[in-house]
């Protein structure tokens, strides 16, 4: 997708070859975050929908930016392939200062929120919600940017279907001093739970974490799921024609 | 992009109905979804009309269940007043009245299937409209749109009870794996002169399609038992 204006001080915008996102196409669906005693972990699907075929098994959804930073989206992929260039660019620039700073989390979070906010107001918005998790020198960071520029932090975060679905488990669970484990095992509780409910969510799964030392994204899994239920062999018995 | 909880209940499905040398296999998904939510991930779309004909319902869950119901009623009476059961050829006709004479106000898709003395197995496709077609096999729903080459291949004329049930399974998954509307467990129903049987295969029993991967219980039993060094920066 192209944008109109290049640079701030361009005075004319060419209507000529530009689009805009009218409509997603191929999305991603939820993306869970949570903070842990050693850092922050990211949750998401590997799936890119388009309309209601599961047509994508692959998608990354989850990608390290910087030393400090985990960016995780759901919505259209090709605006988070933009806002990966983007950031890229971003991360670029501060390199060349050669300084020994480095963007941190918060920083980043915030350029996204420009980002997204500024695209709202020309009525051309990055068809995404993003979650940005972070750590630097010590301080775990965790926030959310919507496509109209609503952010805001907080110790777990989920976007789309997550939002009805784990935030309750996570308001329920979640403890400051959770350990590696014990948010791996909640997040998973949290997947499965989507994967029931959520249409547009599929089996394969990546975790990623981001403590003090670097930023781990663990190899693509799949989740077992329960269908025992005595109730699910034959649940039309003594009631023919429901369901 | 979020879930419209006053949508119709639809079941965005995929439903399979085969022919086989004595009885017929129906297949079909066990996901009802409300827009985007998964309202039921265990239905049961094989309904049953008489002992001896079962319908696969896809569409509106309420529109095909009250026709059901209506047929069932109906055929009910049919087969005290014929001193017998009734054909599976009346039983579709019936479904098919329903559908044509409602067809504006209806919005469902129907397979019936069944064996009786007269003409063995069959299987009828009513669909929108209430068209009525008798086919060796039928495939419905949203999901049988990813179907359609696979039946082209590997349908054939004349296949055992086994093999029709596992070309059904088969089908039914690889819908699955790709209709967003259709998911959970695959439920089938065997029709024959020796009565009737019903099944159920959870996703660990059906294999693993493209880029699926073997389902494990958690992340951590992967780390622990693996040596591999995951990717990091």
């Amino acid at each position: 997708m192209e944008s109109a204006a290049v640079s701030s001080h361009d005075s004319t915008i060419q209507e000529i070859g530009f689009e805009r996102t009218l409509y997603p196409y191929v999305m991603g669906t939820s993306v869970l975050g949570m903070k842990y005693k050693d850092g922050v972990l990211l949750a998401a699907d590997l799936g890119g929908s388009y309309g209601s075929t599961l047509r994508y098994k692959s998608v990354e959804r989850i990608k390290p930016i910087g030393k400090h930073s985990l960016l995780g989206a759901s919505g259209e992929i090709s605006d988070f392939q933009e806002i990966l260039r983007y950031l890229d660019e971003l991360i670029l620039y501060d390199n060349m200062w050669d300084d020994g700073n480095s963007l941190g989390p918060k920083e980043v979070h915030n350029y996204l929120n420009r980002l997204m906010y500024n695209r709202r107001n020309k009525f051309n918005p990055l068809w995404n919600s993003l979650v940005l998790g972070g750590v630097k020198n010590g301080q775990k960071y965790l926030g959310m940017v919507g496509m109209i520029g609503t952010h805001f932090e907080d110790n777990h975060v989920a976007t789309g279907f997550g939002n009805h679905l784990a935030r309750p488990i996570l308001r329920d669970e979640w403890n400051e001093d959770m350990s590696f484990e014990e948010a791996v095992k909640l997040l998973e509780k949290c997947l499965r739970v989507l994967l029931y409910r959520d249409r547009s969510s599929i089996n394969k799964f990546q975790i990623a974490k981001i403590t003090e030392e670097g930023v781990t994204i663990f190899p693509p899994y799949s989740l077992k799921t329960f269908w025992g239920f005595s109730a699910f062999k034959n649940p039309t018995k003594g009631a023919e024609g429901s369901w | 992009m979020d879930t419209d909880l006053n949508a119709p209940h639809s079941m965005g499905t995929t439903i399979i109905g085969v022919t086989y040398d004595g009885g017929v296999v129906l297949g079909a998904d066990s996901r009802t979804s409300t827009g985007m939510y998964v309202a039921n991930r265990a239905s049961d779309k094989i309904t049953q009309l008489t002992d001896n004909v079962y319908v696969c319902r896809s569409g509106s869950a309420a529109d095909s269940q009250i026709v059901s119901d209506y047929v069932r009623y109906f055929l009910h009476q049919h087969t005290i007043q014929l001193g017998q059961p009734a054909t599976v050829k009346v039983v579709a006709n019936l479904v098919r009245l329903l559908s044509y004479q409602n067809k504006n106000m209806l919005q469902m898709g129907l397979i019936v299937g069944g064996w009786d003395k007269y003409e063995g197995a069959q299987i009828y496709s009513v669909p929108l409209g209430g068209t009525i077609l008798r086919r060796p096999f039928a495939i419905g729903g949203s999901g049988s749109s990813y179907l359609y080459g696979f039946f082209d291949k590997e349908w054939k004329e004349g296949m055992s009870k086994d093999e029709a049930e596992k070309l059904v399974v088969e089908a039914v998954s690889l819908a699955i794996a790709r209709d967003g509307a259709s998911g959970g467990v695959v439920r089938t129903v065997t029709i024959n002169a020796d009565g009737v049987t019903r099944n159920f295969y959870t996703g660990d029993s059906l294999p693993l399609w493209h880029e699926e991967l073997e389902p494990q219980n958690s992340l951590l039993d992967i780390l622990s038992s693996s040596s591999a060094e995951p990717m990091s920066t």
